[in-house]
């Protein structure tokens, strides 16, 4: 036994040190070759010198279409949108194509940094669009698809012409107009490895010191007051034994010096609501979260604030899931839902009754 | 300081009491002045500081009957009996323990599938985060993946492109090791005003746990991967986002990098990356990609979505730091802490955590009046490289306001909030901070 495990030592130290000595035969049996079609269908990154982009092409015209149907919903019709994620587009301007260097990223006023101004690849664009969109359905646009979408994207910002059609054979010509293509440093001590060239010593160095090391403390920023609840009753996220409890922030914070009675006994957890639970597990399944929170308005209306409008209707809601809407609660539409009936009026009867958590 | 101060058996039944003799004082004071809206006010804020106190006095006192009921009354637990084995397969903490949740930040995030869910450092101890209070960051959402299904593929500058099943990883040689994973944007939230109230949501993005795998290092010389003009490796997840990020050879080639399918003597949980991910100690979570499916070796680094639009360093000059992946050395006091209240003067134990993506913490320092005097704090073992490190220090509470702070060093370098803000602390140095007041406050500069 202690032969065998010495003899793991030795190879785990060769690993270790990185010697190539370790071929597939010395763990017989354990994996095999992947296949050509195993790997083509997995490898599907593209790098900034555009190795694994894929031949092909798509027009601004027919990413425009891929855009209003399947990612204005989220990013706004012009890239704009700040309601889900952060807005794509904007903030960009001719002078940074020429120079490759986004002028409004050295202000510190300016109110907000868009994908175009930040990414300095275009490979970047293409690969996560291939890779990860639409965000609920990732990897279901075809290869001209996500070329035409890159291409739209690349027209909002004026990167290219509206009559612009992308592709492997351009791209790189494209690359050279991105505004932010010399945006990027790799000369600090933040990598951690040797691979790239950057510098040895952090920013700044300081000296211990121990005994009167400053005049009369400052603090520079309080929590305003009207915060002290935002994050809920901090009483109830703190161990209700020990030296300390969480202050109870939904009053209003109580003078210095002040003592108040000892600590309540400590009160066990609420039962949990499995109906709520498994309405909100369908939606989860089904993906209705992504544009409706439970109590928030995120695309759609918050279930809170359906339930608040439709209390009751559980037959009025299911038709809506299934039909689809506009304008009752403002101008996004939703597309009509495909789930199984079952779990549609589940969630019906649950908004109905007031959609608790 | 007087013995009667920090007496903490203090029986309070009248009203009056609820006061301290200073805050009687005060009172008085104004009182005299004729602001008797402050005495009003000063009263009711008492009573209703019975739920929400500044200090609370500790309910321990000797009854007039001569004793605890709780020790004179045997309860039900003493006299009945108790319940039988495995009436939980698989145990829950207590009932009474239902406080320690990971929560999100209210506002954070638009959705809850792009989001986090932050640990609630302020009721943990030791340096194991619990796996069901560890933090979660997600991209797309998180899966639970049946493992007989999941496939792991290695490919790129290899001499065989290789896939394995779960059972075959778990076959080889495996390793385990304790490591912190903290995201990228850990105490981003204390770099503007105070904007969040408690160590959970400034620091929470941030667990420790003993992960158990196999080094990449094992698979890659299997697929007979090139180490010498391969220095990149592309790791890719297999849920919908399909994160990728790069990692470097030579921290591969070190042996530390795992992929791992063990968390805490159990497999992962779901929303930490079940039934794989890859550990990358010392680096920014978003590195250790979960349902990891696939590594590529490659000659170049690979810009992904998170290394190319976010993840990035924005300097003054408008330029960003690109692959500035390492987490570096911080230190946080996480009791006493934003929103806590003390049960009563005396004494108490200062806690909290040190961590460095570089190695292990030398020394961590803690002062208790805004940074003008500093005392060395014990170390609490283990101390290992890039894991949490506890650390504790005695202090004896006088009642009055108290700034608490901590600082740590893992090499030369260290950060005083004094001469340094906190916000130049954490951006231009990542190598030196974290200081942090007892109330969620977060220093600049005092000259």
């Amino acid at each position: 036994m202690s032969r065998f495990r010495n003899a793991l030592l030795t190879l785990a130290l060769l690993a270790a040190a990185g010697v190539v000595a370790a071929q597939s035969n010395t763990f017989p049996g354990i994996g095999r070759a992947a296949t050509p079609s195993e790997v083509a269908k997995w490898d599907i990154d593209v790098r900034p010198d555009f190795k694994g982009l894929p031949a092909g092409s798509g027009s601004v015209a027919k990413g425009q279409d891929v855009w209003e149907a399947k990612c204005a919903h989220c990013h706004g019709v012009f890239g704009e949108s700040n309601e889900v994620f952060s807005p794509l587009i904007g903030g960009t301007t001719a002078e940074d194509i020429k120079k490759g260097r986004v002028a409004n990223l050295m202000r510190s006023d300016y109110p907000g940094r868009t994908t175009m101004m930040k990414v300095s690849s275009v490979s970047t664009l293409w690969d996560y669009i291939n890779r990860a969109m639409p965000w609920t359905n990732p990897k279901t646009l075809s290869t001209e698809e996500v070329y035409a979408v890159t291409a739209f994207m690349l027209n909002m910002a004026n990167i290219v012409p509206d009559n612009y059609v992308l592709s492997d054979k351009n791209i790189a010509e494209v690359q050279a107009r991105m505004p932010n293509r010399n945006g990027m440093s790799t000369a600090h001590a933040m990598w951690p490895g040797n691979e790239l060239s950057g510098v040895k010593n952090p920013d700044t160095a300081n000296k211990i010191c121990m005994k009167d090391c400053t005049p009369e403390a400052k603090v520079a920023s309080f929590l305003p007051d009207f915060a002290r609840n935002a994050h809920g009753n901090l009483q109830e996220q703190n161990r209700n034994v020990g030296p300390q409890r969480g202050a109870d922030t939904t009053k209003p914070e109580p003078k210095a010096g002040m003592l108040v009675a000892a600590a309540a006994p400590v009160a066990a957890a609420k039962p949990e609501i499995n109906e709520a639970k498994a309405a909100i597990a369908l939606l989860n399944k089904h993906s209705c979260t992504a544009c409706h929170g439970v109590d928030k308005k995120i695309v759609g209306p918050g279930f809170n604030e359906i339930a608040k409008k439709q209390a009751g209707k559980t037959d009025y809601i299911l038709s809506k899931v299934k039909a689809g809407g506009v304008g009752v609660y403002g101008q996004i539409p939703m597309p009509p839902q495909s789930l199984p009936g079952a779990d549609a009026k589940q969630i019906a009867e649950w908004i109905s009754k007031g959609a608790s958590k | 300081m007087n013995a009667d101060n920090i007496n903490s058996g203090r029986v309070q039944k009248a009203p009056e009491n609820f006061l301290t003799p200073t805050g009687i004082k005060e009172v008085f004071a104004e009182g005299k002045k004729g602001r008797r809206d402050f005495i009003r006010n000063a009263f009711a804020a008492a009573a209703a500081g019975a739920a929400a106190p500044m200090a609370m006095a500790q309910g321990n006192p000797v009854p007039v009957e001569g004793g605890d009921p709780n020790i004179l009354n045997l309860p039900e637990h003493t006299v009945g009996l108790g319940q039988g084995v495995a009436a939980e397969g698989y145990g829950k903490p207590s009932k009474f323990e239902a406080n320690l949740q990971r929560r999100q930040s209210p506002g954070l995030t638009q959705t809850t599938q792009a989001s986090v869910s932050f640990a609630p450092l302020q009721s943990l101890f030791g340096i194991v985060t619990p796996s069901g209070l560890h933090f979660e960051r997600h991209h797309q959402g998180w899966w639970d993946i049946d493992p007989s299904k999941h496939r792991f593929m290695i490919n790129g500058m290899v001499k065989k492109n290789m896939v394995f099943t779960m059972d075959e990883i778990m076959r080889l040689p495996s390793v385990s090791r304790f490591a912190f994973i903290e995201c990228g944007a850990n105490t981003a939230t204390e770099w503007g005003n105070v904007a969040v109230p408690t160590v959970q949501y400034t620091h929470g993005m941030i667990s420790c746990s003993e992960f158990t795998g196999v080094p990449l290092i094992t698979l890659l010389q299997m697929a007979g991967a090139d180490l010498k003009n391969g220095k990149f490796v592309l790791a890719e997840g297999g849920d919908g986002s399909s994160m990728t990020r790069t990692i470097p050879m030579s921290l591969i080639t070190s042996g530390e990098v795992i992929v791992a399918y063990g968390q805490n003597g159990e497999m992962l949980r779901p929303e930490n990356g079940y039934p794989l991910r890859l550990v990358v100690p010392g680096v920014q979570g978003v590195s250790w990609v979960k349902y990891l499916r696939r590594v590529e070796v490659g000659d170049k680094p690979y810009a992904a979505k998170d290394e190319a639009i976010h993840y990035m360093d924005l300097q003054p000059d408008g330029t960003h730091r690109q692959y500035t992946n390492l987490q570096e050395v911080k230190s946080v006091v996480t009791t006493p802490s934003g929103g806590q209240v003390l049960l009563d003067k005396g004494f108490y134990n200062i806690t909290g955590l040190a961590w460095s993506g570089k190695g292990k913490i030398k020394r961590v320092d803690v002062s208790t009046d805004g940074g003008r005097n500093w005392r060395q704090a014990r170390l609490e073992t283990p101390v290992l490289s890039k894991a949490l490190s506890r650390f504790n220090i005695d202090w004896v509470w006088d009642g009055k306001p108290a700034i608490i702070q901590s600082r740590a060093q893992m090499t030369r370098a260290m950060c005083n909030p004094l001469t340094n803000s906190c916000a130049q602390c954490a951006a231009r140095d990542r190598s030196i901070t974290t200081t942090r007041s007892s109330r969620g406050w977060c220093r600049k500069t005092v000259r």
